[in-house]
Parts: C-alpha cells; sequence; structure tokens
C-alpha cells in the first residue's frame, strides 16, 4: 500500500513553498508526494549500523576563495530573466507585514 | 507583584570584507545605485556554485575568540529554506547544527562608580549570508515592491546571546560593549544606520507569585536599530507584558511564540506575524559548500593576533595614568583612535591626567561641535602635548593653553598644525608668562598704590577684596599666573 500525505500535510508543503494549489492538485501531490517518500523507505532498509552519518558525496574539506572583489553582471544582465523590473530592481507583488 | 526581566539578544554584524561572502562581488554599501552588485551566484541562478571566502571565515573566527567561545573543529552549512523576494535562491545559507563557535562571553560593566561588572554568556556565534532588500511603497498604493540584490551574499555574523540580561538598560549596555569590541577588532564598521549592525531582543518575565515563578510568553522583537531603540523597545514590552499578564494570566507555552516590530513613533511594540507564518525551515547541509575542518595552529595564529581589548585597555590605562574608572571608560568607549590619542598625548606629555582632562573635556566638546571624528582632528596629539608641556614648565598658564587652543582651531589654514604655530600665537598674544618677579611686583606696588579702598578693605578682614587687585595686576601683565599673583599680592598687604 503505498503512502499517502493528509491533504493538511500538503497544504502546509504548499504554504511554506507559497504555492496556492486547486482540491485536484492537493490530491494528485499527496499521492506523488507518498511516492518520494516510498523511495527513502527503500534507502532505510540499507544497513548503516556503524556507518558514520555523512554530508557530503564527496571528501572535500577547506575550499576557500580569496576576498577579492570580481566584475558583477552588468544590471541590465542581472534583471533579464525577471518577469517584471523598472530598469533598476526587480518588481515584486507587494509584499504585506506578516503576509 | 514583583518580577524579573529575562532578555536574550541576537546581533548580525556584517563583516568588514571586501567581496561577498560566497561570490566576488563588491560587499560595499551602495543604495542608490540597486542591482550592480550581483552575479549568477547571488542571483542564485542555477549551476553556479558558492566558495567560501577565507577573510569571511577569519574575520569570524577572531570575533568569536574575542568573544572567549570555543571554536568547533568541523563545522558546516545548512540550508534554512524560505521563500520571500529579498532571497532569490529561496533558502539562506546559514548554520544550523554545527555551528563554527559555541559557549562565549562578553564582560560589561554595570555600574561605573563601584566597577562591578557581569558575565552575559554567548550561546554562538555563526556564519552566514545577508538578504537583499525589498523597498515598499510607503504610500500606500497597490504598487508593486522593488527589490534591490546588491546586499545579497554580504557576509554576517549572527551572535546569539544567552537570556542573560536583566533589564532594557543592560541589554543597550551589553550592544555597546559588543559594538565597542567589534569596531576595536577591526571586523565590523558596525554602522546602525547602514545596517552593518542589527539586533533583535527576545523578552519575557518571570512573575514571582506565591513563591512561585511564573514565565511570560516569549517575544522576540525584530531589527531593531539603534541603541536607543533597542532600550526603548524593550522597555515598552515589558510593561506589555506584564499588563498582558495581569489581564489574561498567559504563560510561556499557552501562545506560539510571536514575532513583534517596534513603532518608535509611538513606543509600542506591534504583532507581525500571524499563526500561518509559523516557520518550518527544514534545514539541510548545503552540499555546494565544503566543510571546514580548523587547524589549531590557524586558531594560535589568530588568537595571537588579537588586539587589546576595551575591557583591558581601560584597565591598563587606568594603572599607567592613574585615572579613575570614570575618565577611562570616556576614553576607550570613545573608539580604538580616541583612545590611541589618548596614549600618545599623555606619552608626549608625561601627564596623563592633564592629557585626559583635555581630552574628555575639549577635544570632545569641539569634535562634537564641530562633528569631526578624531582621525579628523587637526591638532594631533603630538602637537597638543607640546602645548600641554608648556603649563607645567611654566611657559604658560591653563588658561593661556586653553586660549592657544583655540586658536590654532580657528586657524582653519592649509598644512597641518605644527608646535611652532604655539609659538607664534604665544608670542602674537603676549601669553609668555611672566616668570620674572621683579617686573610682577613693580606693576603689584603700583596696583596697590592706586586702590587705597581694597587695600583697607583687605587689612580690615575682607579677604575678597583682593579679587579687585588680582584682576587688574592680571590686565597688566598679561601672562601672568593669577596664582602667583595672588601669593605676591597678600604677601606685599600683609608686610606692608
Amino acid at each position: 500500500m503505498p503512502t499517502q500525505l493528509t491533504p493538511a500535510e500538503v497544504q502546509h508543503v504548499a504554504m511554506l513553498a507559497r504555492l496556492k494549489l486547486t482540491p485536484a492538485e492537493v490530491a494528485d501531490f499527496a499521492s506523488q508526494l507518498g511516492r518520494m517518500l516510498d523511495y527513502f523507505q527503500v534507502l532505510n532498509e540499507v544497513d548503516t549500523e556503524d556507518v558514520e552519518p555523512m554530508s557530503y558525496a564527496v571528501e572535500v574539506r577547506n575550499v576557500f576563495r580569496e576576498d577579492v572583489v570580481q566584475p558583477s553582471l552588468p544590471r541590465a544582465e542581472a534583471l533579464m530573466n525577471a518577469p517584471k523590473t523598472d530598469g533598476q530592481c526587480f518588481l515584486v507583488p507587494q509584499i504585506l507585514d506578516g503576509g | 507583584m514583583d518580577y524579573t526581566v529575562v532578555i536574550g539578544l541576537e546581533v548580525h554584524v556584517q563583516l568588514q570584507t571586501q567581496s561577498k561572502i560566497f561570490c566576488g562581488c563588491s560587499a560595499a554599501y551602495n543604495p542608490t545605485q540597486p542591482n550592480v552588485q550581483t552575479c549568477p551566484v547571488c542571483l542564485g541562478l542555477p549551476g553556479a556554485l558558492p566558495v567560501m571566502n577565507r577573510q569571511a571565515f577569519e574575520l569570524a573566527l577572531k570575533t568569536a575568540l574575542a568573544l572567549n567561545c570555543e571554536i568547533a573543529s568541523y563545522t558546516k552549512w545548512d540550508r534554512k529554506q524560505y521563500y520571500y523576494p529579498d532571497l532569490p535562491k529561496g533558502y539562506q545559507i546559514s548554520q544550523y547544527d554545527c555551528p563554527f563557535s559555541k559557549d562565549g562571553w562578553l564582560e560589561i560593566e554595570m555600574n561605573a562608580e563601584t566597577g562591578e561588572t557581569r558575565r552575559i554568556g554567548i550561546i554562538r556565534a555563526h556564519l552566514e549570508e545577508d538578504a537583499g532588500k525589498n523597498m515598499h511603497d510607503e504610500s500606500g498604493g497597490k504598487t508593486d515592491s522593488q527589490v534591490d540584490l546588491n546586499r545579497a551574499g554580504t557576509p554576517l555574523l549572527e551572535i546569539v546571546s544567552q537570556p542573560d540580561l536583566r533589564s532594557a538598560a543592560e541589554a543597550r549596555r551589553y550592544l555597546e560593549e559588543l559594538r565597542l569590541l567589534l569596531t576595536y577588532l577591526n571586523v565590523s564598521d558596525c554602522n546602525m544606520q547602514e545596517g552593518s549592525l542589527r539586533c533583535d531582543a527576545n523578552v519575557n518575565l518571570h512573575i514571582h507569585q506565591d513563591g512561585k515563578n511564573i514565565p511570560t510568553p516569549i517575544v522576540e522583537i525584530k531589527n531593531l536599530n539603534s541603541f536607543r531603540n533597542v532600550e526603548l523597545a524593550i522597555t515598552c514590552e515589558i510593561e506589555r507584558q506584564f499588563e498582558d499578564w495581569k489581564a489574561t494570566g498567559r504563560r510561556l507555552g499557552d501562545v506560539p511564540k510571536e514575532t513583534r516590530g517596534f513603532d518608535a513613533q509611538r513606543g509600542v511594540t506591534v504583532g507581525q506575524r500571524g499563526k500561518e507564518e509559523a516557520s518550518d525551515y527544514r534545514y539541510f547541509p548545503d552540499p555546494d559548500l565544503a566543510p571546514v575542518t580548523v587547524a589549531d595552529e590557524l586558531i594560535e595564529q589568530l588568537r595571537s593576533d588579537l588586539c587589546e581589548f576595551p575591557a583591558d585597555r581601560r584597565k591598563r590605562l587606568a594603572v599607567t595614568w592613574q585615572l579613575s574608572d570614570y575618565d577611562v571608560r570616556v576614553i576607550v568607549d570613545q573608539g580604538r583612535e580616541f583612545a590611541d590619542y589618548f596614549e600618545a598625548a599623555a606619552q608626549a606629555c608625561g601627564d596623563g591626567k592633564q592629557a585626559c582632562n583635555w581630552l574628555t573635556q575639549d577635544i570632545l566638546r569641539e569634535l562634537n561641535e564641530r562633528r569631526l571624528t578624531i582621525a579628523q582632528f587637526p591638532i594631533r596629539a603630538e602637537v597638543l602635548a607640546n602645548l600641554l608641556g608648556r603649563i607645567p614648565a611654566r611657559q604658560i598658564t591653563n588658561k593661556s593653553a586653553r586660549e592657544v587652543f583655540l586658536e590654532l582651531l580657528n586657524d582653519g589654514g592649509a598644512g597641518p598644525i605644527t608646535s611652532s604655530r604655539i609659538d607664534e600665537i604665544i608670542a602674537a598674544r603676549g601669553l609668555a608668562l611672566v616668570a620674572d618677579t621683579g617686573a610682577l611686583e613693580q606693576v603689584i606696588t603700583a596696583v596697590i598704590d592706586k586702590n587705597p579702598k581694597a587695600v583697607a578693605d583687605f587689612r580690615g578682614g575682607k579677604q575678597a577684596a583682593v579679587g579687585a587687585l588680582i584682576g587688574q595686576v592680571m590686565r597688566e601683565a598679561k601672562g601672568a599666573d593669577a596664582q602667583v599673583v595672588r601669593e605676591l599680592i597678600i604677601k606685599a598687604l600683609q608686610s606692608g
């Protein structure tokens, strides 16, 4: 029996990602996200006794760059992919306090 | 009803680097030209990879050492996920469970007269990136908000105190001492107007009732941008929580933690976020950034490079120059350059108390009036010392020295002020002390002869009558030392 998220769990994740979902989408994601969690169940079957937890796939440590300024993008290029700009800034729908 | 106030501060400090924390864009404050300091890394474009700025990490380490923190041998960075337009990646690179430092303390002075101090615990200091800046339309129209990402990715050090602070004044004192330390270390300019130093305060009360301690719900006051507002906001919040407790009896755990802002105009804190905003940051290790292991040699090297801390400097100056706690606090708290100036002047003239008096009175007054920093002050320490040295050498009086001092400042000429200018002013104004008592005695005799009434008054027991005589002698012999004149007159009157 595949895992199924509750509609409330889907709504919570959607809210965190600032997504508005229709009831049909909530139902879809409830089963899709559930199937993703099932994939992790497979990983959980691996015996990890005596294995150190690891956060990184490669054993690299202490990678630094020196504190030197490099040229930035011209403003026009920085704004190029934005859906809306005023030529200087990115424009986004007004954010209300607490909203 | 009695209560204890419990306060912890979270302070964000912008570290003084040339470039941002994970890319080579300039980290300079530049609000007038939005979006000219960005690149694929700080814009969060797909495929761009962050690389840690060595200088940012070392400045952070240096600060943590100065805050007596333990440095972790292994540290990593995590993604703190939330959606806000000033955060282009959809997550902030921060540190969650392995901050690079923890368990430190900062000593603050509670009472300048008694020298009583308190150690405020530091839970942790961690290194993260700053977000960009949203600009809202203040007119209330339904226009879009502007986003400037120049600041996105500048290095931030977050310093979290233990809830050890017990009053609004103490919180302010802690923040002031922390700022002083950071500027002494040269890790941040701590400019609060430009947002280089920002403060959030966690506040609640422990109400003492029937032998029990009842905690009220903890409130976080966000974005306090001046020392004054930190003190005011906490004072207002203490009052609000006490009233709220009396009205509702709500205690810690009854309601979720609340975030409030401070409205300085109305002098109240205002609730900010609804329940639906309850944060859920879903931290996980950032796979793009390599973790860091800190070698003991690096720690020792940074430790040995640390400058003298403000608290140690206060103690040393007090001992070396025989100054009061109050005096050393005024000198050291003005910042490193001011204290350097003091030490240079005190050493050159050999009289710390004299140098202290001039710095804390005359120079501070002139700096305030002329809106100058000590670095911009036209009279350098060695010139001041030269002037001060002339007082014990009996070349000029203290009063004349003040006159020369003001004249030096008003010169406003080109080029640096030199000590030879002091000679010129003394000569031009006839301020040279009349050391020749023979000449002085002649003037005194003449004045006594001209003032039989004052002489009679004095001999009749009216001590104050001597003042008029001193005044007249001083007018005749400009550079004379008033104390010497007084003694000579009294001697002349008593013997005559």
